[in-house]
């Protein structure tokens, strides 16, 4: 039975501001014993967005999945108040300071950033109005994400470096900086999922079964050689081994889900095995990456190279299963914990037990864009709602395994919760898309034009 | 600020956020089961113990809500049912397009009537089975029995 639920969306985002406020008010509570300064007015325009966010997506978008916005509005809550919680460190009689200096609006400027996100959310539902119609523009978004991964390499490095990190990956102009990237896997998820469904047939049916394994035909390489080729030249050019491996995930999974054919998960996962190994070998700074990863304790690395991983591993190991509390712990050793480490800090202060939590909304908010990849009918929209759920999940794993040193550290954001605006805006363009397909998706069938009983009567002359 | 209040803050913190946690996999859960009506509700809690196998067989009064492709390219695929006929086939205006050599473009039709779902074949070159039985005139489909166009099979769902 196809309804809307808009009613249940609303109560679970009334839920998820309440969270997003006693969050805020007990960051105020743990470090000063009062509530924070400017509460009402940030949780206030915090609530008035989520606010015109719900009434959007009632008036484009009627029969979206209920829980997206839910789960999307927590996590850039608690986002927030994790920002506001570590702009107050060494301010107002708090105690630490920070390796990269925040400004004292940094919170302001956080939410700013979500009214953005907010608009370009509405954005996509405004504009697109049917999935099908982005498919007419498959290389034009092509060529529109080759070139926004490509600028930040070609520029000189005072536009394009992070400060701290040595990753080419952002422009800077004036006082802002906006992440490319971040924009280009949006638009290589639609180009992905534009050029498979017009090859998926051929990728798909030629080739010989060997091993047990159907092999594609060496011509049909082609396409997985120049993705990984691509994935590469970023790694090499712009020092970024987290936006390559998204990358080149994004196009192994798609072409998985396309043609339903394990060889080229095998494929995909070797080429990547030997290109990060190769990489490793040839260049300094990947190889130091590994190094880090698999010896962090050894030698001078715990107060040098490995650094930020150790004061991360130790931040999560002081707050334990439950925590320091909001503003109870001391996040502030570990270097860049308001972007690439944001996740450090959750675990030392709301402990396993609420970093569990927000991985398993991260888990919902996927399993949600897989749902709606089932259930609509139109191909297209099928792999580019699988593409864009599982390269949510793959940054997230990225970032998180990272952290944590299951896999090497790569610095990416994490979705909604670090701080800067090109992510948020563009995770949030993304649960716009996810949701317009999950509409299509769930919309009941056209009315017929007439109710026309067995027989129908038609006039002549 | 005690060090006992902060310490309840915190639990209450971490209590909330996973009773967010759960109340967003009860939405998940009641989405894919569904909830409509409190008849239905009233109906489990009159009896209990209802651990029988469901038998396909039952007329199913207003009692399907869904119609799920539980077989062929478009598995997992599942359309609400309303007050509408639903055609399917290879056609491109059809409700539920199949993409499948072995139907015909204007394959079959489910109809609501009385209460029960009818489904009727439009003429197809491969025919339309409801269980092991050729549909050869207009018949009411009961829940969970699998309808077979071609390649795919549909099956009403409450």
């Amino acid at each position: 039975m196809p309804r809307g639920r808009r009613r249940t969306e609303f109560l679970m985002l009334i839920f998820a501001v309440a969270v997003v406020v006693f969050a805020y008010g007990s960051v105020g509570l743990g470090l000063n014993g009062k509530l924070p300064a400017g509460m009402a007015e940030y949780c206030g325009g915090f609530a008035v967005l989520i606010l015109v966010a719900h009434f959007a997506v009632r008036r484009f978008a009627p029969w979206a999945d209920p829980l997206m916005l839910p789960l999307a509005t927590l996590l850039n809550g608690l986002g927030i108040v994790m920002i506001y919680r570590l702009q107050e460190v060494g301010r107002n009689g708090n105690p630490g300071s920070l390796s990269v200096p925040m400004s004292a609006s940094a919170t302001a400027i956080q939410l700013m950033y979500t009214a953005i996100g907010i608009a370009g959310f509405i954005g996509v539902l405004a504009l697109i109005r049917e999935p099908r119609v982005l498919q007419r523009y498959t290389y034009t978004f092509g060529a529109i994400g080759l070139i926004l991964l490509a600028i930040p390499a070609l520029l000189p490095s005072h536009i394009s470096e992070v400060p701290g990190t040595g990753a080419k990956i952002q422009l800077a102009i004036g006082g802002f900086s906006i992440q490319p990237e971040e924009f280009a896997k949006l638009a290589l998820a639609v180009f992905f999922a534009g050029y498979l469904v017009a090859k998926r047939d051929v990728l798909a049916l030629a080739g010989r079964r060997f091993l047990g394994i159907d092999l594609p035909r060496a011509r049909d390489l082609g396409p997985v050689l120049i993705a990984w080729a691509a994935s590469l030249l970023v790694l090499v050019f712009e020092s970024d081994i987290g936006t390559s491996a998204l990358f080149f995930g994004l196009f192994v999974v798609m072409i998985y889900v396309a043609t339903q054919r394990t060889s080229w998960l095998l494929i995909g996962i070797a080429l990547f095995v030997f290109g990060s190994v190769a990489a490793s070998r040839l260049f300094g700074h990947v190889g130091e990456r590994f190094d880090i990863w698999l010896h962090p304790f050894t030698g001078s690395n715990p107060s040098g190279n490995a650094y930020q991983l150790v004061q991360g591993l130790y931040g999560m190991g002081y707050g334990g299963v439950l925590g320091r509390g909001l503003g109870g712990g001391q996040p502030y050793f570990t270097p860049l914990v308001q972007s690439d480490f944001i996740v450090t800090a959750f675990g030392e202060e709301i402990g396993l037990t609420g970093l569990m939590a927000l991985l398993i909304i991260y888990g919902l908010i996927v399993q949600r864009g897989l749902r709606a990849a089932i259930s609509t009918r139109d191909p297209f929209a099928k792999l580019l709602a699988g593409g864009l759920a599982f390269v949510l999940a793959l940054q997230v794993f990225v970032i998180v395994g990272g952290v944590t040193r299951l896999i090497p550290l790569t610095g990416i954001t994490t979705p909604f919760l670090s701080q800067g605006g090109s992510s948020l805006v563009a995770s949030w363009m993304m649960i716009g898309m996810l949701m317009r397909i999950s509409d299509t998706a769930r919309r009941p069938p056209p009315q017929a034009i007439q109710d026309e009983g067995m027989t129908q009567v038609v006039r002549i002359g | 600020m005690s060090t006992l209040t902060l310490l309840l803050i915190r639990l209450a913190f971490l209590a909330i956020l996973w009773l967010f946690v759960i109340a967003a996999v009860g939405v998940v859960r009641t989405d894919m089961f569904g909830t409509s009506g409190a008849g239905r509700k009233a109906g489990r809690q009159r009896q209990p113990q209802r651990p029988r196998p469901s038998r396909p067989a039952r007329g199913g009064r207003g009692e399907a809500h869904r119609l799920l492709v539980t077989s062929g390219a478009l598995v997992g695929t599942s359309l609400g049912l309303t007050d509408q006929q639903i055609t399917v086939g290879r056609a491109n205006d059809a409700t539920l397009v199949l993409n499948d050599d072995y139907a015909s473009s204007r394959h079959a039709r489910l109809f609501p009537q009385d209460g029960q779902w009818i489904v009727e074949d439009l003429g197809s070159t491969n025919g339309t089975y409801l269980d092991r039985q050729k549909v050869t005139q207009p018949t009411p489909v009961p829940v969970g029995v699998p309808i077979r166009i071609g390649k795919t099979v549909l099956e009403l769902r409450r």
